[in-house]
């Protein structure tokens, strides 16, 4: 390339990206999702999002009237974090249950205190689980509460063997689930494949739509100057809202950021030109707003959501959805997210995922090249 | 002109075939064999109807499509192989003229003379000029997508034009467009063949447009029809062409209408209050009738009729199965002082009018002039912000259901399910109006019928060509014996052919008591009307019947005036007016 047609290729790249720039500013709708959105999911995770449980109703059901048993209620009855109603019988608790006034039953059988003389009593702890996150809160309540219990009866004196109460816990409706909550990783995710891909697949789809490609394609612009100048903004974008997350992250969460930002901005790169790509190549295969909008938000954000393990924990999956999982970009930013903000620079991590990206967003960006030519059908 | 058809052609098309699968599976060839040269320096014209294939021709020639077979050189460049070499050369206006709404109308022009590497010494010299012949200069901050439809197309042709193009090539510049822009655009291209030898290839609907041109290739279902120089189309008709006044107490359109079912008859269009017609053989004429000089559309109806000798339009002329029961001495509509307003915008701004029974009232303005928005509140689909509404006798603003029964809608765009069968449709619709069993049967095979829609019953209604989609659309308007049919733009982009075919239904309906309120942007059809009202900017400029509107156009000794003239002697005077008022101390 001689030096008077890279002068060109560079004027015709920063005329397009100041177009670009005039129309993000103008258009209510861009402003919408570019800055509008990322702002109200900040405060949206920071304050309206609430992991604390706290006053969950349940029924303690005591089907034993020994002292032992009372006790045990009571410790339900005057904790902070039960609002505990005390019958005798299962059906009643469990029409409440069914009827979701209560969201877990703790079960007295009435052969409790015999076996708590033997060294086998069993309490049975049922959770609602519909809601996986809160079931799975309840249901550590209680086991504290029960094994607050137990040491105090050990400190009184009634020495028990090791084992003299088992928990029996049955999760209903949604067995036996594990999850570790980190909201910054997730709301960093969001944000970058809110304005990389979804933001990205408008701006693109909306120019097939109005026929404005039409004219500028009959230019001396190469589609590759097209595509880098739909790439500049929305990445500046992107990058802007990753610095709100960690100043979020740092000022509202109270997060540690144990890694470099150095670190973080690398990899943070890696998954926009990912999004970037995935953005680019829907609309140029599809050339409408409404089904790139749609199609974009079905293979980004939803999975970024859901399926790349800060929302719902992938290991509880079943295994056809974890291998899907392996195909989803936002699992490796996840991964590398968590690491980062949470344990700081540990390679062994950040090298096999950042290589995943990093091998994604080339083989995306290839294929956007490639199918993104001047051409209409 | 001599030299310049023996220098290479700026485009040259061997056999150029292009074909597209529809969504509904099968496949339609745009192109079917297309060759044509376009000569360096001239003005070139592609005329055809909607769907002739001249934007899939004008796509090919600027590397946006491949055909499927054929051979394309553009200045010499193959542009299949390289269209990026041909591009650079190229200016290129799509028909949405492709201007980015939410930029100002400097920060366009900006844009493409950068995207064409104009420095700023070049730009110093060349937007001046580009100002002062679109007249944009006094607009540079506005947003392109606050101009009017003529504005836009201006600022699209400038941006096209900074680059310095060998090869201009416009689709369908003119469409929508009012008359007076129409106008000062064919001066602005005139301007650029004759005093800067560019080459211009452009696509139009319109007829009468080609008669500007060098050369004009007629397209029609994706063959070249005829080509050559316009006067050479026009020539077919030469010696054949008259005009007939009407017997007193006869309607122009009455005339044009039993003239048209003449076997010995190619054309009859209605024409400044007289009948214009093409005869089949030179020496058929009636006594009263003089000859006139053809023209192009009047040479193009006569290769029409030769390829489809069987085309007629006698089976136009419906019949409905009872007569329209109607009170003359009442208008029928009745609009006073109507405003809508969008936010600031007055679509509509103060009109009002009446339409007498059995009338057919035409709605006359470019696009954006308010046709529509009135439309939608004469049919209780859209409040009015101000002013009275009165159709078939019910208040709209209180008893719109009522009035609704007694009304028929054909909207601009095609509105019918593109998946039910023509049947089906007709079915859905009737049972939508309350028609039921026997009745709902009757109606139904009455449709079929009078709309000759038989062959094509069982057909996909998406799949229909457009004139039939028209006449379907139609058809279920017409259903629940409405007494009055509103028909939105209702030829616009149609073929010569068709349109004749819908004026003839429409003056039909008319004679059997239907009121038909109807818009269009051909000024021609104007002369169908029993009265007009000029709509520009949401205002009524005039209105009267057809010979009252064309007597405001300036007296002219060359020519009569036609209702373009008065129309542009209308817009030109209100715009003066507003001009002074807004000047007055």
């Amino acid at each position: 390339m001689t030096s008077v047609s890279r002068n060109a290729a560079l004027r015709r790249v920063s005329a397009l990206v100041r177009k670009e720039a005039y129309q993000l500013v103008r258009d209510p709708s861009s402003i919408a999702i570019g800055v509008v959105m990322p702002v109200l999911l900040i405060l949206l995770f920071g304050y309206a999002l609430s992991l604390d449980v706290k006053a969950v109703p349940v029924a303690v059901v005591l089907e034993d009237t020994s002292p032992a048993a009372s006790e045990l209620a009571a410790g339900f009855r005057l904790s902070p974090y039960f609002d505990a109603e005390i019958l005798t019988s299962m059906p009643r608790a469990e029409e409440l249950m069914l009827d979701r006034r209560v969201d877990g039953i703790i079960r007295l059988r009435s052969e409790f205190s015999r076996r708590l003389a033997s060294g086998d009593a069993a309490v049975q702890i049922l959770v609602h689980g519909s809601d996986a996150n809160r079931a799975r809160i309840i249901e550590a309540y209680a086991e504290g509460a029960i094994g607050q219990w137990a040491d105090q009866r050990s400190a009184e004196g009634y020495a028990a063997p090791e084992g003299a109460v088992t928990l029996q816990s049955r999760m209903w409706f949604n067995e036996a689930d594990d999850s570790h909550y980190f909201l910054v990783p997730g709301l960093i995710v969001l944000i970058m494949t809110l304005i990389g891909a979804f933001l990205t697949t408008l701006v693109m789809a909306r120019e097939w739509e109005r026929g404005t490609f039409e004219a500028m394609f009959v230019t001396p612009v190469r589609s590759g100057e097209i595509l880098l100048s739909k790439m500049i903004p929305y990445f500046v974008l992107g990058i802007g809202g990753l610095v709100l997350c960690i100043l979020a992250a740092k000022f509202l969460f109270q997060v540690p950021l144990r890694g470099s930002v150095l670190v973080l901005a690398g990899v943070s790169t890696l998954y926009l030109l990912v999004s970037l790509a995935i953005g680019l190549l829907v609309s140029s295969a599809t050339k409408s707003q409404f089904v790139s909008s749609m199609v974009t938000l079905v293979v980004t954000f939803l999975p970024a959501m859901m399926l790349s393990g800060f929302l719902f924990d992938l290991r509880s999956m079943p295994d056809l959805v974890r291998w899907i999982s392996y195909a989803l970009p936002a699992r490796y930013y996840v991964a590398l997210l968590q690491t980062i903000f949470l344990t700081g620079d540990i390679w062994p991590v950040i090298w096999p995922n950042a290589g995943m990206l990093a091998g994604m967003a080339a083989i995306l960006l290839a294929a956007t090249r490639a199918v993104t030519r001047k051409r209409l059908a | 002109m001599s030299e310049a058809g023996e220098a290479a052609p700026a485009v040259l098309a061997r056999a150029l075939r292009k074909s597209f699968r529809r969504e509904t599976g099968e496949t339609v060839a745009a192109l079917d064999g297309v060759s044509l040269a376009v000569r360096p320096g001239t003005l070139a014209a592609l005329v055809g109807p909607d769907g002739a294939g001249k934007t899939t021709l004008i796509r090919l020639i600027a590397g946006l499509m491949l055909a499927d077979t054929g051979t394309l050189a553009v200045l010499g460049i193959d542009v299949a192989a390289d269209p990026q070499a041909a591009q650079d050369r190229i200016g290129y206006m799509p028909q949405k003229f492709g201007l980015y709404e939410d930029l100002s109308v400097q920060e366009n022009l900006d844009l493409y003379a950068d995207l064409h590497g104009i420095d700023t010494a070049e730009r110093a010299q060349r937007y001046p000029d580009l100002f002062a012949m679109t007249a944009l200069g006094a607009f540079k901050t506005r947003l392109a997508g606050r101009l009017s439809g003529g504005m836009k197309q201006k600022l699209g042709l400038a941006c096209t034009l900074i680059g310095s193009p060998a090869l201009l090539l416009l689709d369908e510049p003119t469409v929508g467009v009012d008359p007076l822009s129409r106008r000062e655009l064919w001066e602005i291209i005139r301007h650029l063949v004759d005093q800067q030898h560019l080459t211009v290839l452009l696509s139009t609907s319109y007829l009468d447009e080609a008669e500007h041109c060098h050369d004009a290739f007629v397209l029609r279902e994706g063959k070249v029809l005829a080509q050559g120089r316009p006067a050479a189309v026009s020539a077919l008709a030469d010696g054949r062409v008259f005009r007939v006044m009407p017997p007193p107490g006869q309607a122009a359109r009455d005339l044009q209408a039993r003239l048209l079912d003449d076997p010995r008859v190619v054309d009859a269009v209605p024409e400044g209050g007289r009948v214009r017609l093409v005869r089949a053989a030179r020496d058929d004429s009636g006594r009263d009738e003089q000859p006139v000089s053809a023209r192009f559309e009047d040479g193009f109806m006569t290769l029409l009729k030769e390829r489809q000798p069987a085309a007629s339009f006698a089976a136009a002329a419906m019949k409905l199965d009872r007569p329209i029961a109607r009170d003359d001495t009442m208008p029928v509509i009745r609009v006073h002082d109507l405003v809508r307003k969008f936010g600031d915008f007055s679509a509509v701004d103060h009109v009002s009018f009446e339409v007498r029974p059995g009338e057919i009232f035409g709605l006359l303005g470019p696009n954006g002039a308010g046709k529509t928005t009135t439309f939608r509140m004469l049919c209780g689909l859209l409040p009015a912000t101000s002013g009275t509404l009165d159709v078939a006798g019910f208040d709209l603003r209180r008893a719109r259901a009522s009035a609704r029964q007694r009304i028929g809608y054909v909207a601009q765009k095609f509105a019918l399910y593109g998946q039910l069968t023509v049947k089906q449709n007709l079915e859905f619709f009737a049972s939508a109006y309350g028609l039921e069993r026997a009745a709902k049967r009757q109606r139904v095979a009455w449709a079929i019928e009078q709309f000759e829609l038989r062959p094509l019953m069982h057909l996909a209604s998406g799949q229909l060509p457009g004139g039939f989609k028209q006449r379907l659309a139609m058809a279920a308007a017409l259903l629940h014996e409405p007494e009055i049919l509103f028909l939105d733009e209702p030829t616009s982009g149609a073929d010569p052919l068709a349109r004749r075919e819908f004026w003839r239904r429409i003056t039909a309906l008319a004679s059997q008591g239907v009121t038909v309120v109807v818009t269009t942007h051909f000024m021609e059809e104007a002369e169908y009307c029993d009265r007009i009202a000029i709509l520009d900017g949401g205002r009524i400029l005039a209105q009267g019947t057809p010979a009252e509107v064309r007597g405001l156009a300036p007296p002219s000794v060359e020519r009569e005036a036609d209702m373009e003239d008065a129309f542009i002697a209308v817009v030109a005077q209100a715009r003066d007016r507003a001009h002074a008022v807004a000047g007055a101390p």
